[in-house]
């Protein structure tokens, strides 16, 4: 996974994309009688799955960015793992005998790959949480993983429906916007937009028929004056895509409302980890409610 | 009393000596032409004697403040150059700009020296033309009048009146004549022998990189000087209409 | 002459207005005002007070800074084809602006932002200067920019590519093009103090300006210290530039299009133009701030983008005006 490739997901509002899945499977990979025993992933949410799946010594390689705090939710597990840029010259190396990678991928990287000989699988994002067991599911059939990833699927869905118990019934569920970089509003459409209305909140980009996202006017945010606004840990060094977070209006907007929630790691890609997510939000709302009670 | 003092102005450019040890006062109701072939250095001494280039030697303009300087002597640079459309009148009003402090605006006195500066050049007619579409001869008197404008007991012209047609260049050299009779004084360099021989009061002869002659016409435009500096023999003589002054033929050319 | 600048400040006073109660949250106009005036405690008091106005302040004191600096650099350059966009002084403050935010130098000093961007900009007006020679002759001045804007422009690009912020790249054309969304009161209080520090030494350039008509010969002989009058232009350019850019990015051709427009109406005097130009280049980018809020309001249309339209044409014009000049 390249910069770029972080690049486009938090543009656009970190794999809100949602389009139908590619499952673009080498031949020999998937479905093969062969269970892949050298695995490359390139991509820091197939990174996830693919550690989480996996048998001990079957993952050779993740992308560097799962060994990086900022952004990985499984820094300390990618450690064990040999980091790779996603560079064809240096993935062909390693000698693999299938590779994972995420549709935002270099194409030109994975053709590379493909004329090598070499398997490769490619990942579409998860666009929403019940995208997240199939690509569980999917991810134990390429690592010949299935029964794992069965239970996983299967606490997954118990979790989830857990969580769904603790909401607030319709009417009386608290408004959240999501703002990030650039003043980018995901709705209810995407994974992060799932996150929030799964811990019991309605979006405001939803207010404004933005279900997928898209550029929230400061001036709108604060008309909408939500109950609570929900932004992303900010990059190293500064930008201007993300000087809008600190905005005298959102500082405004957050300040005296529901606090602490930030959007991290949990967030980023379509695996368990967005239930930690979903809890930690629910809590934060249940304590605000609490609080005005 | 002096209106200007020049001592020992030595003028170096590019390490080469351009004038050397040139010394020389004017006084009030003086024209002196500055007379010399191309290159003598006449541009180069009107500059040092402004402040305007590096010198040895003094030149009491030089020594005075800037705005000083600019209300005791005016200048007009040969390059005849206007940046920017404005009218003749607000051309001739920057001639005004020495005697005006900062954001004050244009006075009585201001008005009146303007006016006059107009109507001595004859450029009532053009008042309201754009000055950067006149014709070049039309421009100059435009200049001078801008200079005259300034009102300073000490004017200095370059070539005032290269490209003007006979009839302003007589005109021309009698207002300036006119300015030392009321007891100003100007200095023009000139390369008209002829309008130089008639109308000034003075002549200061530049050559070989120093001041060759300066006194009357009469005592500087002689044979000797012509031919060494201007390689020329001429004919002068002094009748009922005037000192003539006509160039007849080229000695030798280097 | 009072009535030029009657008319200019009544139309700077309209768009003033008009910045002010045009935008996505569609507010009726009465109400909108008096939520700038009284704090109800509804959210149109914040979006007025923390939003519109700060990006309405700023339209006005940029505009101002970029016309009145284009009508000074073309003053002294005896020259209607400088402007600091062009020639390349704003896209050394840009690379001055975005090297104090990557390094941090913005965050640690409260003005680090506009006094690097201020730095960038002295350099680069020296730069010109330098390499256009005294009297800016078309052909060499344009030369210059070019190489000036260039320069600049990569380096910007490069600090911007190396920065390990993922949305830094992305942000180049927000460098090149110039915006005032979602600026905030802070931005005015930063870029505020400099640009009345450069609007007041510009305007001291005045008369030196009207005597530079006749040439620097001239001028001098008519007291113009032109020492000073240099260095006072250069800080007065790169102060108003500098702080501009820092807030705004690089906004072009405000600096050409409005002194050339309003020359005809001082009668071409160069110390006029200077106020006429400061009103007529605020109007100028209130306009175009207006215009690419209700154009696309949720694109971020940049401000450059507005602002090139009409000039680039009119640059070509003033090309073919002065071509003789420059063969």
């Amino acid at each position: 996974m390249s910069r770029f490739d972080l690049l486009g997901c938090a543009v656009a509002g970190c794999l809100a994309t949602v389009s139908p899945a590619v499952g673009q499977v080498a031949a020999g990979a998937d479905g093969s009688v062969v269970t892949p025993r050298r695995v490359v992933s390139m991509n820091l949410c197939t990174d996830q799955l693919a550690m989480m799946l996996a048998d001990e010594g079957q993952l050779h390689s993740v992308s560097y960015l799962s060994q990086q705090g900022r952004g990985s939710a499984m820094v300390e597990q990618a450690r064990k793992y040999v980091p790779n840029r996603a560079l064809a010259e240096e993935i062909y190396l390693m000698d693999p005998d299938l590779v994972i990678a995420g549709s935002f991928s270099a194409r030109v990287t994975l053709d590379m790959l493909r004329r090598l000989d070499v398997p490769v699988v490619v990942f579409e994002p998860a666009g929403g949480l019940d995208d997240i067991p199939d690509r569980i599911t999917r991810m134990g059939e390429v690592l010949h993983q299935q029964d794992k990833a069965a239970r996983m699927v299967a606490d997954f869905n118990a979790a989830l429906a857990e969580l769904a118990a603790l909401a607030p019934p319709e009417g009386a569920r608290p408004s959240a916007a999501l703002y990030s970089a650039n003043g980018w509003s995901s709705g209810s459409a995407t994974l992060p937009g799932q996150i929030v209305t799964a811990a019991g909140f309605d979006l405001v980009a939803d207010e404004f028929g933005m279900a997928w996202g898209g550029f929230l006017p400061l001036e709108l945010l604060a008309m909408s004056n939500p109950d609570a606004v929900i932004t992303g840990q900010p990059h190293p060094a500064s930008s201007r895509a993300e000087e809008i977070l600190d905005h005298p209006v959102v500082t405004h907007l957050k300040a005296g409302r529901m606090q602490g929630i930030v959007s991290e790691q949990d967030w980023t890609c379509g695996t368990p980890f967005v239930l930690d997510a979903i809890e930690r939000l629910s809590t934060a709302r249940l304590d605000a409610t609490e609080a005005a009670q | 009393m002096t209106l200007l003092s020049v001592s020992g102005l030595t003028i170096h450019r590019r390490k080469r000596t351009i004038l050397r040890d040139v010394s020389f006062s004017v006084g009030p109701g003086e024209l002196i032409g500055l007379i010399g072939a191309n290159g003598a250095g006449k541009t180069t001494l009107m500059r040092a004697v402004l402040g305007l280039l590096p010198a040895a030697g003094t030149s009491s303009l030089a020594a005075l403040p800037q705005t000083a300087r600019a209300q005791q002597a005016a200048w007009m640079p040969q390059a005849r150059e206007v940046a920017w459309p404005v009218s003749v009148e607000r051309l001739v009003a920057l001639g005004r700009l020495p005697h005006l402090g900062t954001g004050q605006p244009i006075g009585t006195a201001d008005r009146a020296a303007i006016e006059s500066a107009i109507a001595n050049m004859g450029l009532e007619p053009f008042r309201h033309r754009t000055a950067t579409n006149l014709s070049g001869g039309e421009l100059a008197r435009v200049l001078i009048a801008r200079t005259l404008a300034q009102d300073t007991p000490l004017v200095l012209a370059d070539e005032p009146i290269a490209g003007l047609d006979p009839a302003h260049q007589i005109q021309t050299m009698r207002l300036f004549a006119g300015l030392a009779a009321a007891g100003r004084s100007a200095i023009v360099s000139i390369h008209d022998l002829g309008l130089a021989a008639r109308h000034c009061t003075r002549l200061i002869l530049l050559g070989e990189g120093r001041l060759v002659a300066d006194g009357a016409p009469g005592d500087v435009l002689t044979p000797d000087n012509l031919t060494e500096h201007f390689n020329i023999t001429a004919h002068f003589d002094r009748t009922a209409a005037g000192p003539i002054f006509q160039p007849l033929d080229v000695v030798r050319m280097e | 002459m009072t009535r030029l600048m009657l008319i200019l400040s009544g139309i700077v006073l309209a768009l003033g207005a008009g910045a002010l109660v045009i935008g996505p949250a569609n507010a009726p106009y009465w109400d909108s005002l008096s939520a700038l005036f009284v704090d109800d405690g509804t959210p149109l008091t914040l979006v007025m007070r923390e939003i519109r106005l700060p990006r309405a302040i700023l339209a006005l004191a940029i505009g101002a800074s970029l016309g009145m600096a284009g009508a000074a650099m073309q003053g002294y350059l005896r020259n209607p084809l400088a402007d600091p966009g062009l020639i390349g002084v704003s896209s050394s403050a840009a690379l001055g602006a975005v090297l104090a935010i990557q390094t941090g130098l913005a965050a640690a000093f409260a003005f680090g932002l506009p006094l690097a961007a201020l730095a960038g900009a002295v350099l680069g007006v020296l730069l010109v200067l330098a390499l256009a020679g005294p009297r800016g002759a078309s052909i060499t001045l344009i030369l210059a920019g070019i190489v000036v804007s260039a320069l600049a422009g990569a380096l910007t690009s490069l600090v911007l590519n190396l920065s390990p912020n993922p949305f830094a790249a992305s942000e180049i054309v927000f460098w090149m093009m110039g915006s005032l969304a979602d600026r905030s009161m802070d931005h005015v209080w930063l870029a505020l103090p400099l640009i009345g520090l450069g609007l007041v030494l510009l305007a001291t350039l005045a008369r030196g300006l009207e005597a530079l008509t006749l040439g620097e010969d001239a001028a001098q002989a008519l007291g113009v210290n032109l020492t000073r009058l240099r260095l006072t232009l250069v800080v007065g350019t790169a102060a108003v530039v500098g702080a501009s850019t820092a807030v705004a990015g690089t906004i072009g051709f405000v600096g050409l299009v409005v002194p050339h427009l309003l020359r005809p109406f001082v009668g071409a005097r160069p110390g006029a133009l200077l106020w006429a130009s400061a009103l007529g280049g605020a109007a100028m980018l209130l306009a175009a701030d207006i215009l690419v809020r209700v154009v696309l309001p949720t694109k971020d249309l940049k401000l450059g983008v507005v602002t090139a339209l009409v000039g680039a044409p009119l640059f070509l014009h003033l090309i073919y005006k002065t071509r003789r000049q420059m063969a």
